[in-house]
C-alpha cells in the first residue's frame, strides 16, 4: 500500500496539537448528545450546579444519562454509585489496553491525567493510531478536546435550552457509530487476523444481543464480547506475523 | 441539593478508578507475551461491539441506518478523512428519511 500512512497520522514536532486535531470527529459526536443530556437533566428539574458538575466529574456519556434517570426514579445512591461503577468495568479493558501503548517515560502524573479523559470514543481515536508508541500529550490532546465539547455542550443544554433541528438531531444519532466505522475498516485492510477477530467480535456480539435470552447492558456486552475475542484471539495467533515489534 | 453532590462526586470516583488503576499499575509492568497479545485485540473487539449491533438503532429508522452506515464503510474504505467519513454517515441517514420517511 502506498499511500501507507494516513494524513492523520504523521508524526508531528506538536503531539498535544494533533491530538486536539484527531479529537476534533469525538468532539463533533459529543456535542448533540452533550446538548441533550443539558436538556433532558433540566427538563427533569436537576439542579444546573448539579448538571455542570456531573459533566466535568464523570465525563461519560452513558453513566451519566443512565445516572439522571436513576435519581428521578428515587433510586438509593449507593445503588447509582454501584451502577456507574459496573458500567465503567469496560474501561479498565481499555486503559490496560492503551497502557501498553505509552512510552516508559510516562510520568504518573501525566497517565493519572490521561486516563481521566479516557471513553469508549477517545480511546478508539487514540489506538487507532498505526504508530506503536503513543505520545502522552497525544493522547491528551484527543482527550482534551473532548471533554470540552462534552462540557460545552452541556452547559448549551442547559443554559441556552436548545437543541440542533430534530431531523438534524436524528441524523446526528449515527455520528459516533460512523466514526467507529470510520477508525475500524482502515486496520481491516492491515491484517488477516484482525478481520478475524473482528469477525468473531461481531458474531459474539449479535449473539448476546439477539440470541441470549438475558438483557445486558451495553457495558457488559463490551465487556464480554472482548474478553472472548481477545482470548479466542490469542489462541489463534499467538505471535506476530513477521515483523517483531518493542 | 450537596447530598446529590455528593453522589456526583462519588460517581466521577468509581468511574475514575477501572479508568486509571490499571493505566499506572500495569504500565511499568513486565507482562506475559500472551497478556500482551490479548491486549493488543482489546482495541479490534471493543470497536466491533461498539458498532455492530447498536448502529442498527442509532438513529428512528433501520434502513436509514443501514445506508449511513455502508456511507460511511465505503468512505472508510477509500480511507477519507475522518471527519468526511462521520458528516458522510450523517448526511446519508438524513438524506434517506427526507426521501422515504
Amino acid at each position: 500500500m502506498s499511500n501507507a500512512l494516513a494524513e492523520e497520522n504523521i508524526v508531528s514536532s506538536n503531539p498535544f496539537k494533533e491530538g486536539l486535531k484527531a479529537g476534533i470527529p469525538v468532539a463533533i459526536g459529543y456535542i448533540p448528545i452533550a446538548i441533550a443530556f443539558g436538556l433532558l437533566a433540566k427538563s427533569f428539574f436537576i439542579p444546573e450546579a448539579v448538571i455542570l458538575l456531573m459533566s466535568l466529574v464523570i465525563f461519560a456519556g452513558a453513566s451519566q444519562f443512565i445516572g439522571i434517570n436513576l435519581i428521578i426514579a428515587g433510586v438509593a445512591y449507593w445503588e447509582i454509585i454501584i451502577t456507574t461503577f459496573i458500567l465503567n468495568l469496560r474501561h479498565f479493558l481499555m486503559t490496560a489496553s492503551l497502557s501498553q501503548r505509552l512510552p516508559k517515560w510516562t510520568s504518573n502524573k501525566e497517565l493519572a491525567l490521561l486516563s481521566f479523559g479516557v471513553t469508549d470514543e477517545t480511546f478508539s481515536v487514540s489506538s487507532s493510531q498505526r504508530e506503536r508508541v503513543l505520545q502522552p500529550s497525544f493522547v491528551i490532546g484527543i482527550n482534551l478536546i473532548a471533554f470540552l465539547a462534552w462540557n460545552v455542550g452541556t452547559w448549551a443544554g442547559v443554559f441556552l435550552a436548545m437543541g440542533l433541528p430534530a431531523s438534524i438531531q436524528n441524523s446526528m444519532g449515527i455520528a459516533l457509530y460512523a466514526m467507529f466505522i470510520g477508525l475500524l475498516v482502515p486496520s481491516l485492510k492491515e491484517s488477516n487476523p484482525i478481520v478475524v477477530i473482528v469477525g468473531i467480535a461481531i458474531v459474539i456480539n449479535a449473539v448476546l444481543y439477539w440470541v441470549i435470552p438475558m438483557e445486558f447492558s451495553t457495558g457488559w456486552m463490551i465487556i464480554i464480547t472482548t474478553i472472548l475475542t481477545a482470548t479466542i484471539g490469542v489462541w489463534l495467533f499467538p505471535k506476530e506475523e513477521g515483523e517483531d515489534h518493542e | 441539593m450537596s447530598e446529590m453532590i455528593l453522589l456526583v462526586l462519588a460517581m466521577g470516583l468509581v468511574t475514575y478508578l477501572p479508568r486509571m488503576l490499571p493505566m499506572v499499575f500495569l504500565k511499568n509492568m513486565k507482562l506475559a507475551s500472551p497478556v500482551k497479545r490479548f491486549l493488543e485485540f482489546v482495541p479490534y473487539a471493543v470497536l466491533a461491539s461498539l458498532i455492530f449491533p447498536g448502529i442498527l438503532y442509532s438513529v428512528e429508522n433501520v434502513p436509514s441506518a443501514i445506508i449511513g452506515a455502508s456511507t460511511s464503510i465505503v468512505l472508510a474504505f477509500f480511507r477519507f478523512n475522518l471527519v468526511l467519513i462521520v458528516m458522510g454517515g450523517i448526511a446519508g441517514v438524513w438524506i434517506t428519511d427526507m426521501i422515504f420517511f
